[in-house]
């Protein structure tokens, strides 16, 4: 494998494979010096088409960590804006001899389109997709799941038992679709809570229980995933007004009160504080994982850069 | 020989056939006792000595090289282990993937590092073992401590102190295990 576009494409043995090297990759970054000479020679380019800030910059950390070369590619000040085509602008990257692109895009397929425009040998990396994908963030909840109920994800590892809630905007998140890819293939249950309007309509075919009860939900969760009410991609009105939401859906302080005291809280990122989340259960709930989701963020993604560009082996 | 290795030695993934021991336990333990005698004599003592056990087939050498010398000297010398993966310069020609601990207990500055690992071959697994421990620090010396030299350097590496010298031809694949040391070949 070549490109890694979602994680079905890698497979229960290809996730366990990605998750257990990771750990070897905290390591890395725990050090004093957090750079290995891995991936010398070797250069990657981040091409954004969609605002970001952590997958951006992790992904930019991961391969320099690995002593690659990057290159940074932002939509909004490139010469998409002079009426470039999103194809020449890719094959204009990759005549400055590239590895590896690492494509965000608002429309999902753009990633697989872009495996069609590169030269063969070279790696293409989904760093989100529209609604479709976001491999690498499912991964590293994964993982982040993995290291704080087992140490580490270790040679076997395994959501086994877990019961984990995603909460929030199902309907336009890649984040949930690679959540339950990654959560289900490690053994977890999953549950969506959500209003129907923010449910797909294939939410049916998901290996998940759907639930408009959130606060039925809550007590029985041992991983409380929030996800980003995202109001950019919300074209028609889908939720009545986001008061509506947060009386439902948000995690009040009268609602955080049905979190078990044991539970987990992750959260993506971006926050947006008051919607999802109110501000004080960010700050003083102990099992919040957020931080340690970006930090994890570097280590899984240096995993998958090495995978593709270093290790020679077929994983999946 | 780990797991690891034969599966990363060509042809990746054969079967590890021996035709001769080369060492039996007994043997390997005579002669790690004397190694960890060498240890000590040449550095005059255990102070600031750390062992580091490549991963993975020097971590079981490594451990009962510990233990010798806590038997003859009474001291319990730090204990580490490195994964040399990251640091190869064969990335990209054969599949090399980081799958073993890395964990190195002190700040290896101004200590004496004994490296330690089954079978010195090639010499370039050490070539990265020294560029990965300057990561944790400037070591005041490194030494290299190995079961077996089976020749067929392809750098200027040699080991300080060896259990035991053995000429090999190139495609044979040298077996260290708890038993013993098999000399064989990989078959498909």
């Amino acid at each position: 494998m070549t490109h890694l576009l979602t994680l079905e494409d890698l497979g229960d043995s290809g996730i366990a494979e990605i998750l257990r090297i990771t750990d070897r990759f905290v390591e890395v970054g725990e050090r004093a010096i957090p750079r290995v000479p891995a991936l010398r020679g070797k250069t990657v380019a981040t091409c954004f088409f969609e605002d970001s800030t952590r997958t951006r910059m992790s992904f930019e950390a991961a391969a320099k960590r690995l002593s690659a070369d990057v290159l940074n590619f932002a939509a909004g000040s490139s010469s998409l804006s002079k009426g470039e085509s999103l194809r020449d602008t890719i094959e204009t990257v990759q005549a400055m001899g590239v590895d590896a692109f690492i494509v965000r895009h608002r429309s999902s397929g753009v990633p697989l389109q872009v495996t069609n425009w590169v030269d063969e040998g070279v790696s293409v990396i989904n760093a989100g997709d529209g609604w479709h994908s976001h491999p690498t963030q499912g991964l590293l909840d994964a993982y982040t799941l993995c290291e704080r109920i087992h140490g580490s994800a270790g040679e076997n590892p395994s959501l086994d038992g877990l019961h984990i809630g995603l909460v929030g905007d199902i309907r336009h998140s890649r984040v949930a679709r690679s959540d339950v890819v990654a959560f289900t293939s490690l053994g977890a249950t999953v549950t969506v809570a959500a209003p129907p309007t923010l449910l797909p309509a294939c939410v049916r075919e998901w290996p998940v229980t759907v639930s408009h009860d959130l606060d039925a939900v809550l007590p029985t969760l041992d991983v409380v995933g929030l996800l980003r009410v995202q109001q950019e991609r919300m074209d028609d009105a889908l939720i009545p007004s986001i008061h509506d939401y947060v009386q439902g859906y948000g995690i009040t302080a009268e609602r955080a009160e049905l979190i078990r005291g044991d539970a987990l809280i992750t959260h993506p990122g971006p926050v947006v504080r008051g919607i999802e989340v109110v501000a004080s259960v960010l700050d003083s709930h102990p099992n919040v994982l957020v931080t340690r989701q970006v930090t994890n963020g570097v280590a899984v993604r240096m995993a998958v850069l090495f995978w593709l560009l270093g290790s020679g082996v077929d994983i999946t | 020989m780990a797991d690891r290795e034969r599966r990363m030695t060509p042809p990746y993934g054969g079967v590890f056939v021996a035709r001769s021991t080369v060492l039996d336990a007994a043997q390997v333990q005579r002669a790690l006792t004397r190694v960890s005698h060498e240890i000590i004599e040449r550095n005059h003592g255990l102070d600031d000595v750390v062992v580091v056990a490549l991963q993975t087939g020097g971590v079981e050498v490594a451990e009962r090289i510990v233990q010798l010398l806590f038997e003859i000297d009474g001291v319990d010398v730090p204990m580490g282990t490195l994964d040399v993966a990251l640091y190869r310069d064969d990335i990209g020609l054969r599949p090399v993937m980081p799958e073993a601990a890395t964990e190195i207990p002190v700040d290896l500055s101004g200590k004496v590092v004994v490296l330690v690992d089954d079978v010195l071959f090639t010499g370039r697994t050490i070539r990265a073992a020294l560029d990965a421990l300057t990561d944790f620090g400037r070591p005041r010396a490194v030494q290299l401590a190995v079961v077996i030299d089976r020749g067929h350097r392809e750098l200027p590496i040699r080991p300080d102190f060896v259990g035991k010298n053995l000429p090999t031809r190139r495609d044979e694949v040298v077996d260290v295990n708890p038993e013993g040391v098999l000399l064989g070949e990989m078959r498909k």
